[in-house]
């Protein structure tokens, strides 16, 4: 209820006049919800509700697959807490957003760094849109209908992409990978490039946690197509980045460098590509200038390309993005430095492997199941329907890996495991036993 | 109010990497296969202090709600009360895994099924899916439903109708999804019906609405525009940016919308983060939720689980469920409101704007008549007859503490100065906005013209960054030791 004084400075009777243009027909007397509550209720409420659910810091937890754990230093939730960065609003105005300016060129620079892109925006919604992105900048950068994309990409972020080749009537063509090694099939890539192909994507490490080592190769193959190329951006603080090996577009998840996973979202999707490419990219991004005094300062800029200039003919509809995910992800890769992030990817690159042993000893399991070089995930045959094996597994208060049944039934019955710092040396030996019980 | 904001010349993260901790490249494992590994990594290794006080330096040079008023017209900039925050940190809500087997979910999956039913009411539909990102998102959405919808029955629609005043994402977004966009010229602010009834035709799919508009219009003659989409076979979306107008007053469903989205970042009070994350639902009517995004949550007795059995779904918009940590939040804002809350909070949120645009009417030129809701917009076209831009005023503005309004949109209005107070203002805060505005209408042109002079940098150059194309540390080094070369090059 307003107050009799707002009421008064209005110079109305009652509220109700604030709302006479809404049609009679079109009025309600309220909204059928239950009266509001007070803080200390709310918390008891939420309490009992989350009770309900167990987390990675209650069972060990082997998932991965796009959404992973890992340490984040103490520093990096202090920096997030603070209210000037998470109450702020896109920094349109730059004279008075300049912490949150610089601390998003600073994500793209530590982005730039890790992928070899000249141009990393300031985050899209996440990896699969991103994709869905990328497979339609390439659209604008050649002609075609089809966008060749491999099989031993993630399954999730496929059908994001699907739905966002609809709007521009593009099919999909699945690239096959070796059965031997999970690798892309070279000579299938080859079949498949035609002047009617506008686009290729593939995953390095793939969504089995393959890496993909032929890429020179590869590059070699596609030749001018537009390349875009998915990645964890772990792991090319290890690997070299895909600007190497021919990639105009890089793309890729972040979240996980200093985030939660919140089951699922928010996530923060990369986003680059090549110098030439910039004016056909989508998303914000912010550039370096200087001041009216010729100080250093920055701005969002080619804000041409975006709808709130281009309306209809911007390069994508974007305009609410990830920002505090980025500020996240530049305060972890600021603490953990060169060393601690080459140490964390290593760590994790060593308990897969460890795991992934631990396991081929186990009588009818086969692991790894691809005889390649893994990042930190990797996939295993199991002896027994793996939905019941993971039933099994939850019984006993291990949370396995993801089942690859219902999306790659050729691979029989197999689940892709994840392993990383956060999983420690027990975890590994309880989920090798279990596996040891169940079968 | 005097105002100065913290101004410091702070480094560049890779510049503050202190002397002795170069050169220490780690050497890369074995692990990795000799074709792909890497050579080199430029990432600086700092000491947390340097860290620490860096992002709070930079912090300090940024303005937020929490720091002052942001009267940012179609942002719905409204303080964020602080028991979001508390609880949305939780373990239980942060530490899950979205492939984690249902039964170890039931907590999450309960929030958002609840959160699901609160959003038809308060809209007025029967079926929300949480899965966009974003406001943007939900239009993508709404529109791909739309276009299965139109397909399911076997047509092919091309041309979406979008209003001038709409916000630049209706368009982008019917873009998309692979429409045509049709403009739609307003007449005093408004959708015609003669002009609507004009365009509309069998190739329409759908036109978008934002009611009220972004003037803060209320479109009065709703019902007819949605008989005309109707009985052309097209269907009526709700843009849901202005939602905090009219809770417990009318709804969506009440006007006859068919899907609306919701912008919980907006009326249901999660923070911005400088940009997002944010969270777009869609809601529908009952005879379109066959097309919502996969997974749909369902309760079976007290059980939530997944369903990916909906063959006529328009798939997936993004990976998994929807952005967790902003539904949470929104949720603790619906419960901790009520019924009778939201609808308070929009009887707070268009007096609050209408006091202000009482005050500021008779400063500035207010377009068009009627009555204004949450919102208004305002024209600088006076200011300019003294040579001051509206961008020169929006920048003054800083100076007093203020955020700037959103400036030349919509853009039938000249010189737009777009202002939204929302309900969590004081009367104090707006009088000491509308005398910053009086205040900055009788200053001297060129203090206004050179604005801001209290922020942490002057007017920035955009251009140049527009020219200059630096979007990382590497680029600007390179460009900054160029541009130091040309100088002591240049002759004198």
């Amino acid at each position: 209820m307003l107050t009799p004084k707002m009421l008064q400075a209005l110079g109305i009777s009652s509220e109700e006049e604030l709302f006479e243009e809404i049609p009679e027909k079109a009025r309600i007397a309220g909204i059928d919800l239950p009266p509001g509550i007070g803080e200390e209720e709310m918390i008891e409420e939420i309490d009992a509700i989350l009770s309900k659910n167990r987390t990675a810091e209650d069972m060990p937890t082997f998932l991965g697959g796009g959404s992973y754990r890992h340490f984040a230093p103490a520093v990096v939730g202090e920096i997030l807490s603070r209210s000037e960065f998470y109450t702020s609003y896109t920094p349109y105005q730059p004279e008075a957003s300049q912490g949150m300016l610089q601390a998003l060129f600073e994500y793209q620079s530590f982005m730039s760094e890790l992928t070899g892109m000249d141009a990393v925006n300031s985050g899209m919604y996440d990896w699969s849109t991103a994709l869905g992105e990328a497979a339609l900048m390439c659209g604008r950068m050649k002609h075609g209908t089809r966008f060749l994309v491999a099989r031993s990409v993630s399954p999730e972020r496929k059908a994001v992409l699907k739905t966002y080749l609809k709007g521009i009537d593009a099919s999909i063509k699945e690239i096959a990978f070796d059965p031997e090694t999970g690798r892309l099939d070279m000579g299938d890539l080859r079949r498949n490039l035609s002047d009617d192909v506008f686009g290729v994507y593939l995953e390095n490490p793939n969504y089995f946690g393959v890496f993909e080592e032929e890429v020179d190769e590869m590059s070699t193959v596609i030749g001018e197509t537009p390349f875009v190329v998915g990645a964890d951006p772990l792991s090319l603080a290890l690997v070299r980045p895909p600007s190497d090996y021919g990639a105009d577009i890089v793309i890729g998840e972040s979240h996980h460098f200093g985030n939660s996973p919140y089951f699922g979202g928010p996530l923060i999707g990369v986003f680059g590509c090549r110098r030439e490419h910039v004016r056909k990219m989508p998303g914000r991004i912010i550039g370096a200038t200087v001041d009216a005094a010729g100080r250093r300062a920055f701005c969002m800029t080619l804000q041409t390309r975006e709808q709130h200039i281009r309306r209809g003919k911007a390069t994508s509809n974007i305009c609410t993005n990830e920002a505090l995910m980025a500020v996240a992800a530049c305060a972890y890769l600021a603490s953990m430095g060169r060393s601690r992030l080459i140490e964390v990817a290593e760590v994790n690159i060593e308990k897969a492997k460890r795991l992934s042993e631990m396991i081929g000893r186990i009588d009818g399991y086969r692991s790894p199941k691809f005889k390649a070089s893994h990042f930190n995930e990797f996939v295993i045959g199991c002896p027994l329907p793996v939905d019941r094996l993971g039933k099994s597994l939850i019984d006993r208060g291990i949370q396995g890996g993801i089942s690859l049944k219902s999306d790659f039934g050729e691979l029989g019955e197999a689940m892709l495991l994840a392993v990383s710092e956060m999983n420690s040396e027990e975890d590994l030996k309880a989920l090798a036993k279990a596996l040891e019980a169940i079968r | 109010m005097t105002y100065r904001q913290a101004s410091y010349d702070e480094p560049i993260l890779f510049e503050l990497e202190p002397a002795d901790s170069k050169g220490g490249n780690k050497q890369i494992s074995a692990n990795v296969p000799d074709l792909l590994r890497r050579k080199s990594l430029s990432i600086p290794d700092l000491p947390e202090s340097a860290v620490m006080r860096h992002f709070v330096r930079l912090s300090q040079m940024n303005f937020s709600v929490d720091s002052g008023f942001y009267p940012l017209g179609s942002c719905t900039m409204k303080y964020n009360p602080k028991i979001n925050e508390r609880i949305s940190r939780d373990r239980r809500a942060s530490c899950i895994h979205p492939m984690q087997d249902v039964s170890t979910v039931q907590g999450s999956l309960q929030i958002m099924y609840e959160l699901e039913r609160m959003l038809c009411k308060i809209g007025g539909i029967d079926a929300v899916s949480l899965q966009p990102a974003a406001g943007a998102q939900g239009e993508f959405t709404g529109l791909h439903i739309v276009r299965a919808y139109h397909e399911d029955l076997g047509e092919r629609r091309s041309e979406v109708i979008v209003p001038d005043t709409a916000h630049g994402t209706n368009p982008a977004s019917a873009a998309m999804v692979g429409y045509d966009v049709i403009e739609l010229p307003s007449n005093n602010g408004l959708v015609d019906c003669n002009t609507l009834k004009s365009v509309v035709g069998k190739n329409t799919a759908a036109l978008m609405l934002t009611n009220p508009n972004t003037l803060g219009m209320f479109e009065k003659d709703v019902l007819r525009i949605a008989d005309i989409v109707h009985d052309a076979g097209a269907l009526l979306y709700y843009d849901g940016a202005n939602f905090n107008a009219i809770m417990g007053r009318t709804n969506p469903g009440k006007m006859n919308f068919d899907i609306v989205h919701f912008n919980l970042h907006k009326t249901f009070s999660t923070p911005h983060g400088g940009g997002g994350p944010g969270s777009g639902p869609i809601g529908v009517k009952r005879e379109l939720e066959p097309f919502l995004p996969v997974p749909r949550i369902v309760k079976e007795g007290e059980r939530y689980r997944f369903s990916y059995d909906h063959p006529k779904s328009i798939g997936k918009v993004r990976a998994y469920y929807g952005n967790f940590a902003v539904l949470l939040r929104a949720y603790v804002y619906i419960r901790m409101n009520g019924g009778n809350g939201l609808r308070d909070i929009s009887a707070r949120a268009v007096a609050n704007s209408d006091y202000l645009m009482r005050r500021l009417e008779k400063k500035l030129d207010l377009p068009f008549g009627g009555r204004r809701m949450h919102e208004f917009v305002l024209s600088g076209s006076k200011l300019k007859e003294k040579g001051i831009r509206t961008l020169d005023f929006a920048k003054r503005l800083l100076d007093y503490g203020v955020h700037a309004p959103t400036v030349y949109f919509p853009q039938i209005v000249e010189e737009a100065i777009m202002i939204e107070p929302t309900e969590t203002e004081s009367l104090r805060t707006l009088d000491e906005f509308a005398s910053a505005v009086e205040s900055i209408v009788s200053e001297p042109a060129e203090i206004v013209r050179t604005a801001p002079h209290n922020t942490a940098v002057k007017r920035v150059d955009e251009v140049k960054a527009a020219r200059d194309l630096i979007f990382s540390y590497r680029a600007l080094t390179e460009h900054e030791s160029m541009e130091a070369q040309r100088r002591s090059q240049a002759p004198g």
